[in-house]
């Protein structure tokens, strides 16, 4: 017993911290993201300019962002305008490609799925993934509430809000604690992701179909217009961008290991100091 | 126990290896998406006959879409697709105002009917200001104004045994070697006798004007531009879609796109 306390573990316990419906779930939404946002880009490079209302101002000016290429006196050039401002994108945006091949597209090729115009294949991609993503969420919220998962790592409580700005200054210095539970941070990144993003981005998506327009008529309300619901169907989009590269950066400063096998068998490995508990592993 | 764990880390490093190499190489491994009737590719278009299906089950086959008041007509309605058929049939047509004009109700009928631009203009009227929404992303608000489709297909009367109605319409879209390619759509009867499904003769308190499909253009308001077929002249009831085109109900389902377009 005093040898115990004189040597401390090396290693915490190892603990099954992720169900089984947790983790298949969660590769089922990594590929449906992935297909999901590239032929996303392929069906916005059909039409590259968003809008606020109800309708696309061809006559007038509701237009928040409008990718394209214009004729300069040095030759074409990409174009992007982002609520008035007008940004060089050659290269990126509106024209990519080499100097001999050019291509006049919204998103390059590179990041559409085909790489080339292909309006009908992208559809057939992002409705097929979109179905698979939705009931993979549908299956996760079920489980999670019944194996407690919701409540226990999701919901923040009272104490995870109290606890957040020590949390957020540990990760500012990269003190990361591998604990039994998600940290307050961790909480409130997947409380957002899972009540708030992915919620929006599908009923923003239904919104955008003129057969759920008359079923739910209160979607085209609560989004003020299907434009503005495609304009913040690309919004979120754009965070859910953002969630992953951070969700990235973390796996690799935790150890991305030990994450990928938490997420892929289920166990993981906690910090020193970690209290067992029964249905550990030394 | 420890091999288990190499194993499963060269697992790893190897789909991460796999991984990252997909998206250093672009997208052009899925480029065989893009392959009409590629087998991987027809299993992915089941999702649109789960969502033609699920729309239809949750919709109520009377349910309009949204109406919007003159105030939010800003705009003329945007013209796409053809804008100006230079067939000899109408060119013939419109040189003389569509006079001649007759729209026809074939196939599995009781009687085969035709009516004048005159005749349809004197049936009951319906005016609607819907939202146009193009497969392309972008949306226009008009109003529409003609007769609605379910009561002349009455008066043809439909064969208990037709499923469909094809709709004909006068522009060669694309022309081939093999010859002229006509647009054409179709759509199911819960479609065809929607109470907004009009023979729209008017836009706008205008006359339609050809760049948006004179004389008639049909209007299917919960479905996609594409489902609008401009210049139409013939609507053939039918229990099979297979012998139109190249077999799947329309120009632009023929090239990939999806049949019910609702979505």
């Amino acid at each position: 017993m005093t040898d115990v306390e004189k040597a401390p573990l090396a290693k915490g316990p190892l603990i099954y911290r992720q169900s089984v419906w947790t983790r298949v779930t969660h590769w089922v939404w990594a590929i449906c993201l992935f297909f999901l946002l590239l032929s996303g880009l392929q069906i916005f490079n059909a039409h590259p300019a968003l809008y606020i209302g109800q309708q696309s101002g061809f006559e007038f000016d509701n237009a928040v962002l409008e990718i394209g290429a214009v004729n300069t006196p040095e030759g074409p050039r990409g174009r992007t305008t982002v609520f008035g401002q007008t940004f060089d994108t050659t290269g990126v945006l509106g024209m990519s490609g080499t100097a001999e091949a050019p291509q006049y597209v919204g998103f390059p090729g590179a990041v559409t799925i085909p790489s080339f115009r292909d309006l009908a294949t992208g559809r057939v991609v992002h409705f097929f993934f979109g179905w698979v993503f939705v009931g993979a969420l549908f299956v996760w919220f079920l489980a999670s509430f019944i194996n407690g998962h919701l409540r226990r790592d999701i919901v923040p409580k009272g104490s995870d809000i109290s606890g957040l700005p020590k949390d957020a200054l540990d990760h500012a210095r990269l003190k990361l604690h591998h604990g039994r539970r998600y940290s307050p941070l961790q909480k409130l990144s997947y409380f957002t992701v899972f009540f708030v993003l992915f919620p929006l981005i599908i009923l923003t998506g239904l919104t955008m179909s003129p057969g759920m327009d008359a079923a739910w008529p209160w979607l085209l309300d609560i989004f003020g217009g299907r434009q503005t619901a495609r304009t913040i169907h690309f919004g979120v989009m754009v965070l859910l961008v953002l969630f992953f590269v951070v969700h990235i950066v973390m796996v690799l400063l935790a150890g991305p290991l030990n994450e990928l096998r938490s997420m892929v068998t289920g166990w993981y490995r906690t910090s020193p100091g970690t209290p067992a508990e029964a249905g550990d592993k030394p | 126990m420890s091999n288990i764990i190499l194993n499963r880390r060269k697992l790893l490093i190897g789909s991460a290896a796999l991984g990252s190499s997909l998206a250093l190489s672009g997208c052009n491994q899925f480029d065989f998406l893009g392959q009409r009737g590629n087998p991987v590719r027809q299993a992915l278009e089941q999702a649109n006959v789960l969502t033609y299906r699920a729309q239809r089950a949750l919709i109520g086959d009377q349910v309009l879409a949204r109406e919007y008041s003159a105030s939010e007509i800003r705009q003329g309605m945007k013209p796409n697709g053809s804008t100006e058929p230079m067939t000899p049939e109408y060119m013939f047509l419109k040189a003389q105002n569509f006079a001649p004009y007759k729209l026809t109700i074939k196939g599995m009928v009781e009687r085969e009917v035709s009516f004048s631009l005159d005749e349809l203009r004197n049936m009951p009227a319906r005016s609607q200001i819907t939202r146009h929404d193009c497969v392309e992303g972008w949306s226009c608000i008009a109003k529409w104004t003609g007769t609605a489709l379910g009561p002349v297909l009455d008066m043809a009367g439909v064969k208990p045994g037709a499923r469909f109605c094809v709709y004909h319409c006068f522009d060669n879209i694309q022309k081939t070697l093999s010859g002229d390619i006509f647009y054409y759509e179709s759509s199911d009867l819960v479609d065809a006798y929607h109470p907004q499904t009009i023979l729209s003769y008017g836009l706008n308190d205008q006359v339609l004007p050809v760049s948006n499909g004179a004389p008639v253009r049909l209007r299917i308001e919960r479905a996609l531009g594409y489902k609008q077929p401009k210049y139409l002249h013939t609507i053939e009831l039918v229990d099979d879609l297979t012998p139109f085109g190249r077999g799947k109900g329309g120009y632009w389902p023929d090239n990939g796109y999806d049949w019910y377009g609702g979505i």
